[in-house]
């Protein structure tokens, strides 16, 4: 008695699992929670909320919803433990509803196609009836090769007044939609690994410098194994403005002291080590290190001689082969002339770095001005000689996002999974394909029957043309 | 030059556009073969434009761009994936006429055209080509925005065809399905009329015309500073409601009058989401999902643009499912088809134009 009651408790959960509605209660209830979360900022500060809410609800209002809000766990809802559930309660519906049907699909799978009655076949949702001359034992060969014609490969089977073949084509197609829902689970188990087993940080990393750990958000350290360095950092402008078309970061890893990676990475295209990923995702200035930046300069002089010199704001340089001598007396690191043509600094970041040199000596006019990195039009002097304002090395740094997720893999090949679960799913079927010959008053009558479990209009159209076939054979046949 | 020959291009189709909406219910409402036909041909006439268009406008953006055609693909900002869709949605529309052999849903999906085109004048969105920020240069985020606007266009359909089945297969005003469709068609209409007014009333003050919906979004009705203002917007949204609720049958009448059986209807919206779900779930989800993993190392954030995917998403799946439920053919699952595509929209616009305005601060 108690064992029944028991057993049937297990039924009704089982039943409620497997059942579509279920599903369709979930996929509701998994929309509508979400779409709180988009409103609700997640993970921010508090203020942020507030003023969202004030906005929505009034300024009165907004102070009790944020505190219900914030105990029902909305302000990290993706994370929180009923949102989990839903999700946990979704998978244990796909694997339930899945293995409830399963044995039903594969039989339908592996169930060989067999031959049908006539009256069976008349009933079908695709028919199709020809008369063709002449007696059915004539006609085998030209409608078995008509069939053939359409893709399909017929067995064989006498009948009382004929022959009657019969195809399939397709019965794999059935578990496209186990595919597609098994894909969703193996994502569902990448994200679970990823979140348990893998870590994401940043880093800020100055040109020059090297570290062995990244940052969270929470600013605990994550130690990476290995050493990185970041050797140079490079922004790329559109034209004269300050959009970035592309910015890199020129990395070292070291490992144990040796060298054992060198990548250029940028935005779209990071660096992986050890597992470890290491995205380009910002960057900026160092204020404090302006008077320490080192100013690389290429010297090429008015016969063509070409030196080098790394300097700093404030130092000398000399042109090959000349007693001139340069002096870097001003810089900004993002100079612009007002409408007066007085020279201001716009921005704190090194986004358009000038230096100001003031050249003296060899008699000539001394010559002073702006030197520009970005513009290379400022570098030519008027005596013809050039200064190459290279770089401003060492007062930037690069902004990284450092992750590791090792079941993003897994990720990616339930994505494949789920594209090819869908393609099978939407862009296939199982069709299947009983032509009978029947002998009728000296001629024969061709009884076409088909069925397919999706895309009959495509179908059909085989079968038309399958028509066409055959009534070909009757005109070849007179 | 011609980045004004694109957009004297532009200003054509939507001329022809919104010639050829006028035609199809003229066509529908005086069912003569000849309007049809100038409407179809308007149509085309439509569509050539505007392929030259986008052409051009990719031409331009490769000259500015210089970072090869691949990079230059006009896809990169609100206005151009909505002429984009306008695009993919006419395309599909004209390859309905063609194998369905019907012009009526010509009068459902034009308007759609017409009005995306409207908005984007009315919103004063910014047309001008914008150079791509590194981390848009991207070959998967060019898939991804492609494929989800052909599904977007796709879910469109679906959309039209889904409100036609419920216009046709509705009996009784105190039906919840007739009651659902005319009030989502007064919805649209009057968010349509709300915004238009909002635009002749600030378009002169605001500073740039992409603040408009950001900030003074229904300002001029519903949230009026005056609330004898709001009261009588509320007043004459539920009127207009009303009216189109009392007199629906007559565009039922309008419709069933064609040969539209509610079985076309429903194969239609049924086939249209079954190819636009696969497409939005590789292009839409997936490249998405690898794009951001590459750009910033995680294929998911739980950033508003991608919940709202993932909710259009399961709208989609809870329609496909809801086929197979026992008694949810027909009517029920019409309804689920029409308020997929309002996750669409949101997720769409929505998500760039109102929540980020919720989201941003100095607005008020
Ligand atoms: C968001 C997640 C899901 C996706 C993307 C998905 C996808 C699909 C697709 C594409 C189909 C084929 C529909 C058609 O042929 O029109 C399908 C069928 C089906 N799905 Fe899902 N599904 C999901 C979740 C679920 C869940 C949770 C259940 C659990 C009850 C479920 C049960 C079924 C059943 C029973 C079928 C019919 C199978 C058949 O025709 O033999 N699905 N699903």
């Amino acid at each position: 008695m108690e064992n029944e009651k028991k057993k049937s408790v297990i039924d009704w959960v089982w039943d409620l699992f497997a059942s579509v509605k279920f599903a369709v209660v979930i996929f509701t209830v998994i929309a509508l929670t979400s779409m709180v979360g988009t409103i609700v900022e997640q993970n921010v500060e508090p203020e942020k909320n507030l003023k969202v809410l004030a906005k929505m609800f009034g300024e009165s209002a907004a102070p009790t919803l944020y505190g219900i809000l914030d105990k029902l766990g909305f302000m990290d809802m993706y994370h929180s433990w009923w949102f989990v559930t839903f999700l946990l309660l979704f998978a244990a519906n796909l694997v339930i509803c899945s293995l409830d049907r399963l044995p039903r699909i594969l039989k339908h799978v592996k169930e060989k196609i067999h031959p049908m009655s006539e009256e069976y076949i008349e009933r079908m949702s695709i028919r199709k009836t020809v008369s063709i001359k002449g007696k059915p034992a004539g006609l085998t060969e030209q409608a078995a090769a008509a069939i053939g014609k359409i893709g399909f490969r017929p067995g064989r089977s006498e009948t009382e007044k004929g022959v009657q073949f019969y195809a399939e084509k397709g019965n794999f197609t059935r578990l496209g939609v186990y595919i597609t829902h098994l894909s969703i689970l193996v994502i569902l188990s990448g994200a679970i690994i990823g979140v348990y087993f893998g870590f994401g940080a940043f880093l800020n990393l100055p040109e020059g410098q090297t570290t062995s750990v990244a940052y969270t958000n929470r600013g605990t350290e994550v130690p990476l194994g290995f050493e990185v360095r970041c050797d140079n950092f490079e922004v790329d402008y559109y034209g004269e403005t300050d959009m970035p078309k592309a910015y890199k970061s020129w990395l070292t890893v070291f490992k144990n002291g040796k060298e054992v990676a060198h990548k250029v990475i940028s935005v779209n295209d990071p660096l992986t080590y050890e597992g470890i990923t290491f995205y380009q995702s910002s960057f900026g200035s160092l204020p404090d290190a302006m008077d320490r930046g080192v100013v690389v300069l290429n010297l090429v002089s008015r016969d063509g001689k070409n030196e080098q010199v790394n300097t700093r704001v404030g130092g000398t340089f000399t042109m090959p082969g000349t007693a001139v001598t340069g002096k870097i007396t001003n810089f900004s690191p993002a100079l612009s002339f007002d409408e007066s043509g007085r020279p201001f600094t716009y921005d704190q970041n090194v986004s358009n770095p000038a230096i100001y040199v003031e050249f003296s000596g060899e008699g000539g006019k001394p010559f002073a001005g702006w030197i520009f990195k970005r513009f290379p039009q400022t570098w030519n002097l008027p005596d013809g000689s050039r200064v190459e304002f290279k770089d401003f090395w060492g007062v930037q740094y690069t902004g990284l996002q450092v992750r590791r997720d090792p079941g993003v893999l897994l990720v990616y090949l339930g994505c494949i999974f789920m594209a090819i679960g869908l393609y099978i799913t939407f862009f296939m079927s199982h069709k299947r394909l009983w032509v009978s010959l029947v002998e009728e008053k000296g001629s024969t009558k061709v009884l076409i029957g088909a069925t397919a479990n999706k895309n009959r209009a495509s179908f059909e159209k085989d079968i038309e043309k399958l028509a066409g076939l055959l009534d070909e054979a009757r005109k070849g046949g007179k | 030059m011609s980045g004004s020959a694109s957009s004297v291009f532009f200003g054509l189709t939507t001329m022809a556009y919104i010639l050829a909406m006028v035609l199809y219910i003229g066509y529908l409402a005086f069912r003569k073969k000849a309007i049809g036909l100038v409407a179809t041909a308007v149509t085309i006439a439509g569509f050539v434009s505007q392929t030259l268009a986008i052409l051009l406008r990719w031409k331009d953006f490769y000259d500015i761009g210089q970072m090869g055609w691949l990079r230059a693909v006009p896809l990169t900002n609100l206005y151009e994936s909505l002429i984009f869709f306008v695009w993919c949605l006419i395309l599909a529309y004209l390859v309905i006429e063609y194998k369905y052999k019907t012009r009526t849903f010509g009068a459902f999906i034009t308007p759609v055209a017409a009005l995306v085109l409207g908005f984007i004048d009315l919103s004063g969105m910014s047309k001008n080509i914008q150079p791509l920020v590194p981390a848009l240069q991207s070959n998967w985020l060019l898939a991804h925005v492609m494929m989800s606007f052909i599904s977007y266009s796709m879910f469109a359909v679906s959309f039209s065809t889904g409100l036609m089945y419920l216009i046709v297969r509705t009996e009784k005003r105190s039906e919840p399905a007739y009651i659902f469709w005319t009030v989502m068609l007064s919805i649209f209409i009057i968010v349509l009329c709300a915004m238009g007014l909002d635009y002749l009333t600030f378009k002169l003050s605001v500073k740039s015309q992409e603040e408009l919906i950001k900030s003074f979004l229904f300002k001029a009705t519903f949230r009026s500073s005056s609330s004898g203002v709001a009261v009588a917007s509320y007043a004459i949204a539920a009127g207009l409601t009303f009216v189109i609720w009392r007199f629906g049958g007559v565009l039922k009448r309008l419709v069933t009058g064609f040969n539209m059986s509610a079985e076309t209807l429903d194969e239609i919206t049924y086939r249209s989401i079954a190819m636009g779900f696969p497409i939005f779930t590789l292009g839409g989800l997936i490249f998405g999902a690898i794009w951001a993993d590459q750009a910033w190392g995680k294929y998911w954030t739980w950033d508003p643009k991608e919940t709202w995917s993932l909710i259009t998403w399961f709208f989609y799946a809870f329609y496909l499912h809801s086929r197979l439920m026992r008694g949810w053919r027909g009517k029920k699952v019409a309804m689920v088809a029409v308020l997929g595509f309002i996750a669409v929209i949101f997720t769409y616009l929505g998500v760039n134009l109102l929540l980020s305005g919720l989201h941003s601060y100095g607005s008020q």
